[in-house]
């Protein structure tokens, strides 16, 4: 099982999301993100990714597909699901 | 005050609380397929299934009690009671997406922490079903300790019943006190959010992999090259449409007015009152009503993509750019209704967190072109822009037209970067946003939606703009203009104007515009209003159906006055409600006045320049 970041998680990867660096995330940042469902354990897949240099990432997490920016997504580091 | 019983609507953004509070009450408060659609609250009434009326309120969707930004601390106070001089309601319909059951279990357990009487509406059991999931409501019921009932609140499934349950739930024998001691109100979301997550599993019965339309669907719409373009491209049709498609309606209406003040004219004598049917209000108000099919274009497009769901995806391919000029994708969905009109808005920007991003957005929500302006657009440009085809489909006039919306566009982006970086300088905040799934638009809701904005529009025309033309007409009438002057130059109004003139005329305004100014800034519509009463109390001779507005325009103004007068509708913050609404949403008279000073400054400028500019190439 390798892992990365959800940054660099390759489109339509399954994966679980291994940990999260909440103390590098802004306080509301990691209120929302909490309220959107990331924690450790749960599935997560990037969907698609907004124009090719920055922008932000849609990603799946539980049943929910949510859009993020990729500074925060860098912060979300996950396992692949082989 | 009511002293009725009360029942709140809560849950998470997007669950279908609107659509349910409508389904309820019978009202037509706004829905929408993207979350932060409802940002205050909205009362109605019912019966429940016993006949005993209770009042409904429909609430901001929320993620928690926690409140991130302002609509949710909305909800947060009325559940609570917190609210000052609102009583705690005596019961909560919980509305969960039934498709989205962990997540939206979560708030659901914070909520039953309250110890207030609950009901929970399962909604969106359809789309779950769409979606392949089979949900047990029993289990859920047992789990939750309260009673499940499926809705579909679109089509009105399940509301029989949840009568009933909210029937044996509000004025249950026992009182109901919060409890803010109740540990699970305290409980840190994420021990809340693993719950949730184990009762959606318990309550999953089966769950089939389906077709994901969505996907396909986004994969294109949200492609790092084709996405963009179709945004773009989606934009251009609105715009072109605009114009395009009004035509022959706008011709019908024309005629019909024009029918009308030529039979004022049979039956009435010249003198008073003739005048003041025909001169101010058909004239005056009837220039802006011609306008109607216009407006009704450009709201059809918008609510198509907010019903749609495309409303997040634009959010979400615009924030790479909103995010260099220091804004987020979200506020790209408050400035696109801004196209519509300022007011809501400035509401909608209540959705957005961080309060420098807030301020922001509400600082440059006037730069979007509202549909007031349109009016004055098509006026300017159906007289004075030739009406070439330059390719199938695409005119000269829309292409002008869409380029004053991009020119908009540009404005506020260039005021955002400035903002950020002088007054309202800040942290650059996050964009993190939840995509709802696509729906098919109901033509219902789309309905509803233009006949609420078709009264409005009426009844704005009929009151304001009415009373501004008629104050215009009667200061333009009197006193009576000796043989060989100018009424319009030599009448109260037209002395005023003068006055005006002298500030106006280094960027190219004339006696017109300058007349027509103020009442512009009761509406901006006004001004076409105003300039059809004064053109029609100069000419009173003539055949209302004879001479279009705009044909009497071409006489009169040059090119460069034509486009110094556009520009400054551009920038000019012309509109008292757009005025008040920012001073009600900043509290105080602060954030409003340094919002008109910035944007007259730049109208000045901008008209100026281009006045300028168009004088030395000759227009
Ligand atoms: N298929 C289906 N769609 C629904 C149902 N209930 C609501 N909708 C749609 O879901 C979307 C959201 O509905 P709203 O009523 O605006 O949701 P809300 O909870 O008020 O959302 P906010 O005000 O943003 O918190 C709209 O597009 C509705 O048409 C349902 O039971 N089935
Ligand atoms: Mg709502």
């Amino acid at each position: 099982m390798s892992a990365c970041s959800l940054e660099h998680l390759p489109q339509r990867q399954r994966a679980t999301v291994a940990a999260i660096d909440w103390d590098r995330l802004a306080v509301p940042e990691a209120r929302r993100l909490r309220e959107l469902g990331f924690d450790e354990g749960v599935g997560v897949e990037v969907l698609h990714r907004a124009s090719l240099g920055k922008g932000p990432i849609a990603c799946r997490i539980g049943r929910m597909t949510v859009a993020l920016r990729r500074a925060v997504a860098g912060r979300i580091q996950v396992a692949l699901i082989a | 005050m009511s002293t009725l019983p009360l029942v709140a609507l809560v849950g998470n953004p997007n669950a279908g609380k609107s659509a349910l509070f409508n389904a309820l009450t019978g009202a037509r408060q706004k829905v929408g397929n993207y979350p932060g659609v409802t940002v205050e609250r909205h009362s109605g009434r019912l019966a429940l299934a016993d006949g005993r009326p209770v009042e409904l309120v429909d609430l901001p969707g929320a993620y928690s009690l926690e409140p991130g930004s302002p609509d949710e601390r909305v909800t947060r106070d009325v559940v609570t009671g917190a609210q000052a001089g609102e009583r705690l309601p005596d019961a909560l319909v919980v509305v969960v997406d039934a498709a989205n059951l962990d997540n939206h279990l979560r708030f659901t357990l914070q909520l039953l922490a309250l110890g207030l009487p609950v009901v929970v509406a399962l909604n969106m059991i359809d789309l779950a079903e769409r979606d392949g999931l089979v949900l047990d409501p029993a289990v859920l019921s047992r789990e939750l300790g309260v009673p499940v009932i499926p809705t579909v609140a679109v089509r009105r499934r399940g509301i029989d019943l949840l009568l009933e349950e909210l029937s044996t739930a509000v004025g249950g024998a026992t009182a109901m006190k919060l409890r803010p001691s109740d540990p699970a109100l305290h409980e840190d979301i994420v021990t809340l959010q693993r719950r949730a997550r184990r009762i959606a599993t318990a309550a999953t019965v089966s769950e089939t992999p389906t077709r994901r339309w969505n996907h396909l669907l986004d994969t294109v719409a949200l492609h790092p090259v084709v996405g963009p373009v179709l945004l773009l491209a989606l934009l251009f049709v609105m715009f072109q449409s605009v114009f395009s498609w009004s035509e022959a309606p706008i011709g019908w209406i024309e005629t019909g007015l024009a029918a009308l003040a030529d039979g004022i004219k049979d039956v009435l004598p010249d003198g008073f009152l003739r005048s003041l049917l025909v001169d101010g209000l058909i004239a005056g108000v009837g220039a802006v009503i011609v306008f109607l099919p216009q407006i009704l274009i450009l709201f059809a497009f918008i609510l198509v993509l907010e019903a749609s769901g495309y409303m997040v995806r634009a959010a979400f391919l615009m924030d790479r750019l909103m995010a260099q000029v220091g804004l987020s994708g979200r506020a790209f969905i408050p400035l696109l209704s801004s196209f519509a009109c300022a007011v809501p808005g400035i509401m909608a920007t209540r959705t957005i967190d961080d309060e420098k991003d807030r301020l922001t957005t509400i600082l440059i929500a006037p730069l979007m072109t509202c549909s007031a302006r349109l009016p004055v657009y098509t006026l300017i440009i159906g007289a004075l822009i030739p009406n070439t085809r330059l390719a199938p489909l695409i005119g000269l006039q829309g292409l002008v037209m869409f380029g004053l919306y991009v020119l908009g566009i540009v404005a506020a982006f260039l005021a955002a970067l400035v903002l950020r970086r002088t007054v309202t300088k800040g942290a650059s905040s996050g964009f993190m946003m939840e995509m709802p799934k696509y729906q098919w638009p109901r033509l219902g809701d789309i309905g509803i939606g233009l006949w609420s904005r078709a009264t409005i529009f009426l009844k704005r025309a009929g009151t304001t703009i009415a009373l501004t033309v008629v104050i215009l007409w009667a200061l333009a009438s009197f006193p009576q203009a000796p043989s060989g002057q100018k009424q319009s130059e030599y009448s109260i109004a037209g002395r005023i104007a003068s006055g005006i003139e002298v500030v106006v005329k280094p960027i190219g305004f004339n006696h017109d515009i300058a007349l027509a100014l103020l009442p512009a800034m009761a509406a901006r519509e006004a001004a076409v209003g105003a300039i059809a009463t004064v053109y029609s109390i100069d000419n009173p001779d003539e055949d209302a159906g004879e001479v279009r507005l705009a044909d009497r325009l071409k006489g009169r103004w040059s090119l460069a006055t034509a486009l110094a007068f556009l520009m400054w509708f551009v920038f000019a913050p012309q509109c008292i409600s757009t005025i008040a609404v920012t001073r009600r949403e900043t509290n105080g008279w602060k954030w409003p006045l340094f919002m008109v000073g910035y944007l007259f400054a730049a109208a000045y400028i901008m008209a100026g320049i281009t006045y300028w500019l168009a004088v030395a190439a000759g227009l």
